[in-house]
């Protein structure tokens, strides 16, 4: 136990590192929430593995890297905009925050159209199309709307949250000193980043 | 002390996480086109040792994890161990049937 | 309740926390308050409120077993039943349960805080309780009628039923996220507000026990999450990944449930184990044997109880290696429970021991843990447990560990900090007097089911043969001594909390942990200091003065 453990405070004092502590903890959960559908796609994979290959075969590998790289660099202004904030640039940080968001919309918007075309060629869950193919090809489609579904929540639910953060940035709410709160939001995005990281190669790229 | 503790210097240059975003782009890059390639059963080996690189890189630069305390290392290295052990668990069942 | 027990005293001290007075008055001080111990009463109370609903059912249940064949209700209405009274005791008071309200009143002060690290968290958390219990409990109205599926929502039933499944699922869901919240809240209060000098090998047993709880809360929770929200989803568009017309796998369905599911029985009994701990020392006047050993152990059954889920599986066709890990496992867990169970007995020899009626309920608790966790050894024998599965002895080992433990430690706990939560006192005899009932009426009830089990009676069904007719009789009767045990202790605590002797003696059991230390009730801060603490906790010198004092009560 280090030493800088010890802040023997209750809540009317700042502990920021506390903060941080319960916001890890929350993302812990968030992955075993993720972990649980991996699991799934894991077995399934392992028993259908054909169908899977052939399956992911009809996934845009080139959309699919293309909002990989997108999340990457949303991850990347995120970060710099704490940094920013640290300098006390607070005009570049909002920008920063701003081209997040950006990037997070653009992200959302090119997985709008996958979903769309997918559904065109009537590739959704329940319908004629999909059930008669094979059941590994189901199980994959099935996993593959509720996995990349789940995540595009999550991307919502950063972009509201970043968004909450520029509007107290811009307030002077946070400021060079206490920014804990567009650290936690930059921790969840992050996550929301790492998930992604996972699930692109195991949808896009096993053909 | 306090303030001390509060502050924890996350200060980098701007230089090191566009390094990084760099780096991850390559990785992007490579398990794409290595996913090209024919080559068996490394294809999701492969794909899935860049990813974890890539995570590695996030959490630890990104996500501020090597400033942070030991514990914060800890408190990761737990829910990774749980993840890993239940997947590891489920497969003894699936992987014998 | 505040009202009264509000206006005793102010003994020209700070007001206490039932008569502090923040932001909100009357009932918005209550429901809107972030003070973690108003939090803690605001959960007894509706906690207490889903136990009733928990025992209606069961009672019930007990009732329509009492001759074969159709008694008071039909099969439908029985499954249903059997489900409602499986959510609620599992979800709403069990789990929940001791660090809901205990944890909440005492951690922080255990630890020597002022309140837990996320205050508005931990009433948030409250807040998503009670609307999963409500969620539950508009279930059983709404047309469609309750789940009967079973508290374990077995897929491919769960898809199937035309009953209010979805309801219950979100319920579950809910409540999940509520356990999630408190469990994050307690990991960071327990690592970041320490007191000072407070290392983590002086902290009291409880907090050793909530905390590792606490983590299992936050890694196995989620787990469950996913799972039922994929229910839900599979119900609603038939996205296939656990229902077999799609290829999808319902084995998959358990091995997911129960990764969070007998974490859970975990969660359910370590806090109970911490309050075991922290009761025993007191009324053995006598340092609690190896500290060490309890604290681990705790940490090394969250651990393990991690890691052993698929024995509820033994009957779905596992892999033989699987089976064999898995049973393997789950006879390790028994080591670390030994363990606690040894220390305490130990602990207790030669301890100048008072009969409270805290030490009553704890006595049974070992007395009822040990033979739930003996007949939960044979079930993690592969070749028994074939016998055994889905049999009505399963139902009695449950209950022996989660009612007969968890359950007994509640009321323990209850009984040992209700001076310190209201600063009244509850009427003692009539208290032992129930005590006696309770454990009776525990015995009879589910001590049966043992021998039934073994002879072959299936769990979940509402009829019987014949031969079974005296078992289940006893049993109902059981029932009604335990109902008639229940009731007594529910009106003593609402009259005591109302009328009770008023305490204000800061230590009234002679107690050494922090919260014994502090005013009765506590005041809205817990300490006007910060203490600092410099000696292990449970020091107890057996001196003279200690026994003194117990005359002087």
């Amino acid at each position: 136990m280090s030493s800088t453990e010890h802040i023997a405070t209750a809540h009317v004092h700042r502990d920021d590192v506390g903060s941080r502590m319960g916001m890890w903890l929350f993302l812990f959960t968030e992955i075993l929430l993720f972990g649980g559908m991996f699991f799934l796609y894991s077995v399934y994979r392992f028993q259908f593995a054909h169908e899977f290959h052939v399956a992911a075969k009809e996934l845009n590998t080139i959309i699919g890297a293309f909002n990989t790289a997108i999340l990457l660099t949303s991850s990347l202004t995120m970060v710099l905009a704490i940094i920013a904030i640290q300098r006390k640039q607070k005009t570049l940080s909002i920008v920063m925050q701003i081209i997040t968001i950006g990037l997070a919309l653009f992200f959302l918007v090119n997985k709008y159209f996958e979903w769309t075309a997918k559904i065109h060629h009537g590739i959704y869950p329940g319908s004629e199309e999909l059930l008669s193919k094979d059941s590994g090809e189901i199980l994959f489609y099935g996993l593959y709307y509720m996995m990349t579904g789940l995540h595009g929540l999550h991307v919502v639910v950063g972009m509201v949250l970043i968004g909450i953060m520029t509007r107290l940035t811009a307030r002077n709410s946070i400021t060079h000193d206490s920014y804990v709160r567009l650290e936690n939001a930059g921790l969840y995005w992050h996550l929301v980043d790492i998930i992604w990281i996972f699930l692109f190669p195991l949808f896009y790229l096993i053909t | 002390m306090e303030q001390h503790n509060n502050h924890t210097e996350h200060t980098h240059s701007y230089g090191i996480y566009i390094l990084v975003w760099l780096a991850l782009m390559t990785l992007t890059a490579v398990t794409v086109a290595v996913a090209g390639m024919d080559i068996g059963n490394f294809t999701v080996a492969t794909a899935l040792l860049i990813a974890c690189v890539k995570a590695y890189l996030v959490l630890t630069i990104f996500m501020h994890l090597k400033q942070e305390g030991k514990t914060f290392f800890v408190f990761v290295l737990i829910a990774l161990f749980f993840l890993i052990i239940s997947f590891v668990l489920l497969f003894s069942d699936y992987s014998f049937q | 309740m505040s009202a009264e027990a509000a206006t005793i005293r102010t003994n020209g001290h700070e007001p206490s926390y039932l008569e502090y007075k923040g932001k909100h008055s009357g009932f918005l001080g209550w429901i809107l308050s972030t003070d973690h111990k108003r939090i803690g009463i605001l959960y007894l109370i509706s906690l207490s409120f889903f136990f009733l609903v928990g025992v209606i059912f069961g009672f019930l249940m007990r009732l329509e077993l009492i001759s074969p064949g159709r008694t008071i209700m039909d099969a439908q209405t029985y499954n249903s039943i059997f489900t409602l009274h499986g959510v609620i005791m599992i979800f709403l008071f069990v789990i929940p349960g001791i660090p809901a309200v205990f944890g909440n009143f005492v951690l922080p002060i255990l630890i020597g805080a002022k309140d837990v690290a996320f205050p508005r968290i931990n009433l948030m958390s409250w807040y998503m309780y009670v609307i999963g219990g409500l969620l539950a409990v508009v279930s059983i109205l709404l047309p469609g009628g309750p789940a009967d599926t079973g508290w374990t929502f077995y897929i491919p039933y769960s898809v199937r039923t035309n009953t209010n499944v979805m309801l219950a699922l979100f319920a579950a869901f809910t409540l999940g996220f509520s356990s999630i919240l408190t469990g994050l809240n307690f990991v960071t209060t327990v690592h970041r507000l320490k007191a000072p000098g407070m290392g983590w090998f002086k902290l009291p047993l409880s907090i050793w026990s909530i905390y590792s709880t606490a983590w299992v809360q936050v890694l196995a929770t989620p787990i469950i999450g996913i799972t039922l929200l994929l229910v839900v989803f599979e119900r609603w568009l038939g996205i296939g990944v656990f229902d077999p017309a799609l290829g999808g796998d319902p084995v998959l369905f358990q091995h997911l449930f129960w990764i969070y599911s007998h974490p859970a029985v975990y969660i359910m009994i370590l806090p109970a184990m911490g309050v075991v701990s922290e009761i025993i020392p007191v009324f053995s006047r006598r340092t609690i044997f190896g500290y060490k050993f309890i604290a681990f152990s705790s940490v090394a059954i969250a651990l393990l109880g991690s890691l052993v889920w698929a024995h509820h599986m033994f009957t779905v066709g596992m892999s033989d290696t699987g089976q064999f890990i898995f049973s393997l496992l789950t006879m390790l867990v028994a080591i670390p429970s030994a363990i606690k169970v040894f220390n305490w007995v130990a602990t207790l020899y030669k301890g100048s021991i008072e009969l409270s009626t805290s030490l009553l309920f704890i006595l049974a608790f070992i007395f009822l843990f040990t033979i739930g966790g003996l007949t939960g050894i044979m079930q993690g024998i592969l070749t028994v447990d074939i016998q055994v599965h889905d049999t009505s002895f399963i139902v009695a080992h449950f209950h022996y560990v989660m009612f007969g433990g968890t359950g007994f430690g509640f009321f323990a706990a209850l009984h040992y900090w209700f001076p310190k939560m209201f600063g009244r006192m509850y009427h003692k005899k009539l208290a032992n007097t129930y005590f006696w009932l309770l454990f009776i009426g525990f015995n009879v009830l589910y001590f049966p089911m043992f021998i039934m089990g073994w002879l072959g009676m299936p769990r979940r069904y509402y009829d019987y043969l014949p031969e079974f007719h005296s078992y289940h009789f006893i049993s109902t009767i059981g029932s009604w001594i335990l109902v008639l045990g229940l009731l007594l202790m529910i009106y003593n605590m609402y009259h005591s909390v109302r009328k009770g002797k008023v305490v204000t003696e800061k230590n009234i059991w002679g107690g050494e942990t922090l919260e014994w230390q502090i005013e009765t009730p506590p005041t809205h801060e817990n300490f006007s200091e910060i203490p600092v603490i410099e000696t292990d906790p449970y020091q107890y010198k057996m001196n003279e003065e200690t026994l003194d004092k117990k005359e002087v009560r």
